[in-house]
């Protein structure tokens, strides 16, 4: 045990700590000292890191702009500015590049504002309300994600084909069939990630407002959902981003060239023979996609950063 | 005030539900699926349940999800593992039934000396073109009229009917006949249509205009449930053997069509016995695990490393390096992938240009391995630097200031009380990264597609990992066998289930300490 009269420790840290506290200044310590000195590797490891980051991007946009189009004359800095690719692209009729851009905007769309709402509505059950087997559920959410979803799309082509037998708007090579496929998997772990955050709401206003004689639908509606709003915006992007880039599922299921995606039509542009000489092409569609993305991202990164932690702690 | 309107939005929302699914039930019934029917009616009559009455609170929340997850994801899963106890794969597709009606109807040969039939393809009157039943308008060269279906020939009265010179029928009472562009566009259904004869052979039509009488050289007895081939003198008679027909004489021939039938634990005892698949599941098992484990710990060190650099107030322009860094995150993960593959090539690629290198990253083992991790690395980090700036922004100033003070020096802050929190507050995103990462099929499957294929099994790829190499079983090579796949993926299932359940376990435990 510490007595009163135990001796300073000699520890020179401690010289900083009581100059700091008395305010007088000195000029080395760890944590506070060589101001500019700090700041200045910091900015040359970040420098680094964007360098690492950055470069596969730069050769994308290399080889998009590079005027032979072709992946063995791509190089990672820019060789002169030609449109001839996007032009290209825009102009193979076999190709429909913007009808693809379209189908992935919609099918992207759709489908994540379906899978926010059905993962919200989920989520306010298993945060708010009490129910025999809320915790069996959520652990038989996680276990349905463990599956190798990807192994089961014989099972899912068999199912959509007889659906389409039934009713042909729902079936295989729909755009409306991918959506509803793609939003089986809109519980799992989209859930986990929205009851974390929901549970940092405090309960005291869910109580308040039912005092006040709200009903639950009201909380759900009016009150949680505008408190939650950055977890929603965080699975919105997340499931976007995911549906944007999937391609197994969809070039299993579109067919026609007019309703394929974004994903399925550029990977066509991959394979074989073409994967040399359309891989200016290839980059300029790519480029393009990219842009919906990251627009999204700029726009709410505050919001993902903060949903995808605190949604991930509780 | 807003009661009244939020009332009738919801009986609104649960009368055109219920409309909608009494239209799909109307559809299953027309199309003759009973139990679809039942499920469907059982299903509107919960949504009834469950929305018009005030019981059951939790449920209104989550029926919409449950609905979607059972008939999208739980029944194909299910499917899938029902599958796994089948033979269900290349030549093993239908029922036995349809590989007895397949075959017969493979076998018709046009009967000798019999006339050829000219031939209109028309529907019902007032029949959909596009997806009414057909029927055959036949006339023979004596110019007697006949219609056809698959219930049998019947003659067609000649009033009212107009051919063409050649005898083609333009025109039947109570008959549409369907324009050449319009039957070309059904002619799948043309080519599945056998107009039954009544000496056991049929009227199959011959391209839109014309069609021939023929028989069929195999029969099938039900009674000894054997198939017997005219075709050949003497006459060869099939017998049913591991879900094929196989020649009674010499059990090398067999037809193409066999079968779909249980086979019980076959799929699964055959991972564990058969030595070649055993080794390379052993091998593709402990590569599988290493690439999880190396893909989370490298992305997660960079990410947290980054965040740490960045985790200076004093620091300008933080917001700037975040929008870049997570620039790779934000461009669609096929084109990324592909692109890495691009540079990864060994004669033009950047990499090797760029470093004076000439290392064969896609075509050896670990030049694969490496160029996989070092792909998923750039993939990973900027999710693990999100989330690393996320985690440490919410550990509180003040449990810093106390480590100062208690004379901790940045490094000890760093690995007694930065590092914990950190770990509890990513434990989670951490596990789930691992369960993505053991499945992660998009990488390897753009990378390498699993290989080289240099080992001694040539069905196994240096790289694959127990997800590519089941889709590999299950998709492509000369013999798809999709039950043999089906029992991979159970088992892939299982060991990440039982990888992943005790990490979570732990999870909780740290957070509950927390």
């Amino acid at each position: 045990m510490a007595t009163v009269n135990a001796p300073v420790p000699a520890d020179p840290r401690m010289d900083t700590r009581i100059a700091e506290e008395t305010g007088a200044s000195t000029p080395a310590s760890p944590k506070r000292g060589g101001l500019g000195g700090s700041v200045w590797w910091r900015h040359a490891l970040g420098i680094l890191a964007l360098m690492w980051a950055l470069f596969p991007i730069l050769f994308i946009y290399s080889a998009a702009t590079n005027p032979s189009g072709t992946l063995n004359t791509a190089s990672l800095w820019p060789s002169g500015f030609s449109t001839k690719n996007f032009t290209d692209l825009f102009t193979d009729s076999s190709r429909p590049f913007w009808t693809w851009y379209k189908n992935s905007m919609i099918i992207s769309l759709s489908g994540a504002l379906g899978a926010v709402f059905i993962g919200a509505c989920a989520a306010f059950a298993f945060s708010r309300l009490r129910f025999k087997g809320r915790r069996g559920g959520m652990m038989f959410l996680l276990l349905t994600t463990f599956f190798p979803a990807l192994l089961a799309i014989v099972a899912l082509y068999i199912i959509f084909a007889g659906i389409g037998d039934v009713l042909p708007a729902l079936g295989l090579n729909t755009v409306t069939g991918l959506i509803l496929a793609y939003l089986g998997g809109a519980l799992g772990a989209n859930v986990w990630l929205l009851k974390g955050y929901f549970d940092t709401v405090p309960r005291e206003l869910d109580e308040a407002a039912i005092v006040d004689g709200a009903s639950h639908v009201r909380i759900f509606f009016t009150m949680t959902l505008r408190l939650v709003m950055p977890i929603l915006v965080t699975v919105f992007m997340l499931v976007f981003v995911g549906l944007y880039g999937e391609f197994m599922l969809a070039s299993v299921f579109l067919t026609d060239v007019d309703n394929q995606t974004l994903g399925v039509g550029l990977y066509g542009m991959t394979l074989g023979n073409d994967a040399n000489t359309l891989f200016g092409r290839f980059t300029a569609g790519a480029l393009l996609g990219s842009i919906p993305v990251m627009l999204l991202y700029l726009a709410f990164q505050r919001q993902l950063v903060g949903g995808l932690t605190t949604g991930s702690v509780k | 005030m807003t009661k009244p309107i939020a009332l009738a939005i919801k009986w609104v929302l649960i009368v055109a539900t219920l409309a909608g699914i009494l239209w799909i039930a109307t559809r299953l019934a027309q199309a003759g699926n009973t139990t679809a029917v039942v499920i469907a009616g059982l299903v509107g009559m919960g949504i009834l349940v469950v929305y018009a009455t005030r019981r059951s609170v939790p449920l209104k929340y989550l029926v919409p999800g449950l609905i979607f997850m059972t008939l999208f994801q739980l029944w194909p899963v299910i499917y899938t593992a029902s599958l796994s106890t089948t033979n269900y794969g290349d030549g093993h597709l239908y029922s036995k039934q349809e590989s007895v009606t397949d075959i017969i109807a493979q076998s018709v040969r046009e009967v000798p000396d019999t006339p050829r039939y000219k031939m209109s393809v028309a529907t019902a009157e007032g029949g959909d073109p596009t997806t009414a039943d057909l029927v055959l308008l036949l006339t023979k060269p004596d110019g007697s009229t006949y219609v056809g279906d698959k219930t049998g020939l019947k003659p067609l009265p000649a009033t009212g009917v107009e051919k063409t010179p050649i005898g083609k029928i333009t025109k039947a009472p109570g008959y549409t006949v369907l324009t050449a562009k319009q039957a070309n566009a059904r002619s799948k259904d043309l080519s599945a249509i056998a107009v039954p004869t009544s000496d056991g052979g049929g009227i199959k039509p011959v391209g839109l205009s014309e069609a021939f009488e023929g028989k069929a050289t195999v029969t099938y007895d039900p009674a000894a449930d054997k198939l017997t081939d005219t075709s050949t003198t003497p006459a060869t008679v099939y017998e049913p053997k591991d879900a094929r027909w196989v020649n009674v004489a010499d059990s090398s021939q067999s037809f193409p069509q066999g079968w779909k039938e249980g086979v019980g634990l076959a799929n699964y005892s055959r991972i564990f016995t058969d030595s070649t698949i055993r080794s390379g599941f052993l091998g593709i098992f402990i590569w599988n695990i290493a690439f999880a484990v190396l893909s989370v710990l490298t992305t997660f060190l960079l990410g947290m490393l980054i965040a740490l650099l960045f985790n200076d107030p004093r620091l300008r322009g933080k917001s700037i390096y975040r929008s870049l860094l997570i620039l790779p995150y934000a461009l669609p993960f096929f084109v990324t992938a592909l692109v890495w593959k691009g540079m990864f090539n060994q004669d033009y690629g950047i990499i090797n240009q760029t470093l004076g290198l000439d290392v064969d990253w896609l075509g050896t083992t670990g030049g694969a391995r490496a160029a996989i991790l070092i792909t998923n690395l750039w993939l990973g980090f900027p999710y693990m630097f999100i989330v690393c700036t996320g985690a440490l922004q919410s550990i509180p100033q003040d449990v810093r200031e106390a480590a100062i003070i208690d004379g901790a020096n940045a490094f000890r802050t760093l690995r007694s009380i930065i590092m914990p929190l950190l770990l509890v507050a990513v434990g989670p995103l951490l596990l789930a990264s691992f369960a993505f990462n053991f499945n992660n099929f998009g990488l390897i499957y753009l990378l390498t597609k699993g290989g080289p294929f240099n080992g001694a099994d040539t069905s196994i790829g240096s790289s694959d990992l127990l997800i590519t190499y089941a889709y590999r079983l299950a998709f492509s090579g000369s013999a798809p066998n999709y039950g043999f796949a089906a029992a991979v993926s159970v088992i892939i299932f299982l060991l990440v289930a039982l990888m992943s359940i005790p990490g979570f376990r732990r999870t909780k435990a740290l957070e509950e300490v927390n």
